[in-house]
């Protein structure tokens, strides 16, 4: 997902110190995203798919789950659940450190 | 009291409760019918979401069908949960931002092109059919089964609920109904999970019970399970069969297309703000964890039962269970070496396979293969109605918003009063009612398959032009009607070609590099992207106000404003 220049924004007329913390905004979130699209990707077709074999090979202590069968069943699906929490949480913080937050929008 | 009074009591009572709720929450506004006011509170609107996304085949069948392809179950697990994570870091922000009513909506404006509105509604129409149809079917076998009624009576009835409170409250009475449908189906699929697990291991968690000791053999429940499987000729429960590949692509069109269904979507403009819009999918992916996570525990303990209980049993001393699914046909036995006993066998067996069990029968049978109380069956049925019927409202909405707003309202006849378009609103949920009861009770012999279809049309369609609509300023409207055009193209051709048109060539060998119809979405998704972007490069930039319009819906502030919080 890259960014495009825009262009043809001739009679776009902004405050030019609002549009560059808005760019700044942005970067943050693109970043924010990437990393925990990272994480969702190799818990889910990491863990549970490409290596699950050989995870598959240790079992987790005190229980029966092999490890590999135990990510693509169960793991995966809580650390979903995580990494949306985790987005709300540095969302709003982001959004409080840009004054862009809707406290007041009631 | 008998299994079919405790059925009819429970669901008289989750029925009436549907039904005051529809008359307490009825719309006023078109923004009240489409979108619930926008005043839903992010914990009542991930409720919501949970029950509009758990269907039929979430509650009745997935776990069912995990016990059946063991390991390889996991893609449904995943794929119909991590799409939540797409939807929370790359489209319901935005599109709550954006402050739409529909999803054609968003992509009409994004692409500022009518075109790319049409060719929207007519995906949205598309794919919320084939999914609705699957839903009022579902009602009608649950009737069928738990309440002796005719399959047609048992839609009949469902369609007359579902038209009462999607015509009456619309989007509004539709989200405070499926709040209590969450409840009732949550309970009913926990209740029999949680009576198992103590009954087979001791650990009253399904979730960790599954991954313990089992009390009858004092080995592990998954090792006994496996040992299991092996006498008797099945592949390994926690390897799979399929091949990693498809897998993969399958997973990835579930998720992908869990983000792009529109029924989904559209539920995350219903909150007041941003912020709301981002916990919300929080909160609805919670919610759908609960079951998601049981589901394969459930899919362990019934597989356990069902080999333990019917196994070398002798025909004339089977459990009543067996015999009252027999009734149905979709359990049935054939004694091919006629030793009057059941062999239930897996192809590496020696021995010939005389039963054969249909994948939707595990979760309504369940507890009365293990023996729980008469009331917990009866749970179960009206836990399979809330999903059902949950789910066939959202779908319909869909419909009827597609009609009477992206069709009328802002393409036909622009100057329809607010009045006029809820009137038409209320017209078009009611026909989208009746057609799906009709396909309901007259299903085209492939409704069943299409229905796990949907999501790959909705991943080649939708996914890949509103991701772009938002985290790029350049992408065009030539772009996006071509790449969703194609996308969705490739994707029916593919499914159609293999489950209508030559069914007997649909396996592996014929495959493209082994991906199957369920994983083509995937590839139609990339062929969208590719097309879009391509394109793009070669047609003339979006207008300026476009570009300001992807600028604005990318900071949160100023959605909520001028929302009320009206229910």
């Amino acid at each position: 997902m890259t960014e495009q220049p825009s262009q043809g924004s001739a009679g776009y007329q902004s405050d030019s110190s609002t549009r560059v913390r808005a760019a700044e905004y942005w970067r943050r979130n693109i970043r924010y995203v990437g990393i925990l699209l990272v994480v969702w990707f190799t818990v889910s077709y990491g863990f549970g798919i490409i290596v699950v074999e050989p995870l598959d090979a240790v079992t987790i202590p005190g229980t029966g789950f092999p490890l590999g069968f135990w990510f693509a069943q169960q793991g995966a699906i809580y650390v979903f659940v995580a990494l949306v929490f985790v987005y709300v949480f540095l969302m709003n913080r982001l959004d409080r450190e840009f004054d862009l937050s809707e406290e007041d929008d009631t | 009291m008998s299994v079919q009074s405790w059925t009819f009591i429970l669901v008289a009572a989750s029925f009436t409760l549907y039904i005051g709720i529809a008359v307490w929450s009825r719309a006023n506004s078109t923004k009240d019918f489409y979108i619930a006011g926008a005043g839903v509170s992010p914990l009542a609107n991930g409720m919501a979401t949970a029950a509009d996304w758990m269907s039929a085949a979430s509650f009745i069948s997935m776990a069912g069908l995990i016990s059946f392809m063991g390991y390889d179950g996991a893609v449904y697990l995943m794929g119909w949960t991590g799409g939540y994570v797409l939807l929370a870091l790359l489209l319901a922000p935005y599109l709550r931002k954006y402050g739409a009513y529909t999803v054609p909506d968003f992509v009409g404006d994004r692409y500022y092109s009518q075109t790319a509105r049409i060719v929207a509604v007519v995906c949205a129409i598309f794919v919320s059919f084939t999914y609705v149809s699957g839903q009022m079917r579902g009602v009608g076998v649950v009737f069928s089964r738990f309440l002796e009624v005719d399959v047609n009576v048992g839609v009949y009835i469902g369609m007359a609920i579902v038209f009462f409170y999607a015509v009456l409250g619309g989007m509004k009475g539709i989200t405070y109904t499926q709040v209590a449908q969450y409840c009732v189906l949550i309970f009913a699929y926990l209740v029999p999970a949680i009576f198992l697990s103590l009954l087979i291991t001791g650990n009253p968690v399904p979730q960790l019970g599954f991954g313990s000791v089992d009390q009858a053999s004092g080995v592990s429940l998954l090792e006994r399970l496996n040992g299991l499987h092996q006498e008797l000729g099945f592949s390994e429960y926690t390897s799979g069969t399929k091949s990693s590949l498809d897998v993969f692509f399958i997973t990835a069109a579930l998720m992908v297309g869990t983000a792009g269904l529109p029924h989904v979507i559209i539920r995350f403009y219903t909150v007041p703000r941003v912020r709301d819009a981002r916990l919300s999918v929080g909160w609805a992916l919670v919610f759908i964890a609960l079951l998601y996570t049981t589901a394969p525990a459930v899919a362990v303990f019934a597989r356990t039962n069902l080999l333990n209980s019917v196994s070398e049993v002798p025909y004339t001393e089977v459990p009543e269970w067996f015999t009252t699914w027999e009734s149905t046909g979709l359990l049935t036995f054939d004694d091919v070496n006629g030793d009057g006993r059941i062999q239930f066998v897996g192809p590496d067996s020696p021995l010939a396979n005389e039963l054969t069990v249909d994948n939707d029968i595990i979760v309504l049978a369940n507890p009365e293969i293990a023996g729980l109380p008469n009331w917990v069956v009866g749970l179960v049925a009206a836990g399979g109605l809330a999903a059902a019927l949950s789910t066939a409202a959202g779908l319909l909405l869909v419909v009827s918003s597609a009609v009477s707003h992206d069709l009328l309202k802002r393409s036909i006849m622009p100057e329809i009063t607010e009045r006029g378009e809820l009137i038409a609103a209320r017209i078009s949920a009611g026909v989208a009612v009746l057609v799906a009861g009709y396909l309901g009770i007259n299903p085209p012999g492939f409704v069943a398959q299409v229905v796990a279809f949907a999501f790959g049309l909705a991943a080649s369609s939708f996914f890949p032009v509103i991701i772009l609509g938002i985290f790029t300023k350049s992408t065009t409207r030539e772009g996006a009607i071509l790449g969703m055009v194609s996308g969705i193209t490739l994707t029916a051709a593919y499914i159609a070609y293999f489950t209508l048109i030559h069914p007997e060539l649909n396996h592996a060998d014929n495959w493209w590099f082994g991906i199957s119809p369920q994983g083509i979405g995937t590839v139609g998704m990339l062929l969208n992207f590719a097309i879009t972007l391509t394109v793009s490069r070669f047609t003339p930039d979006p207008p300026p106000e476009v570009q300001q319009l992807v600028e604005m819906i990318r900071v949160p502030k100023g959605a909520g404003a001028a929302h009320e919080i009206s229910a």
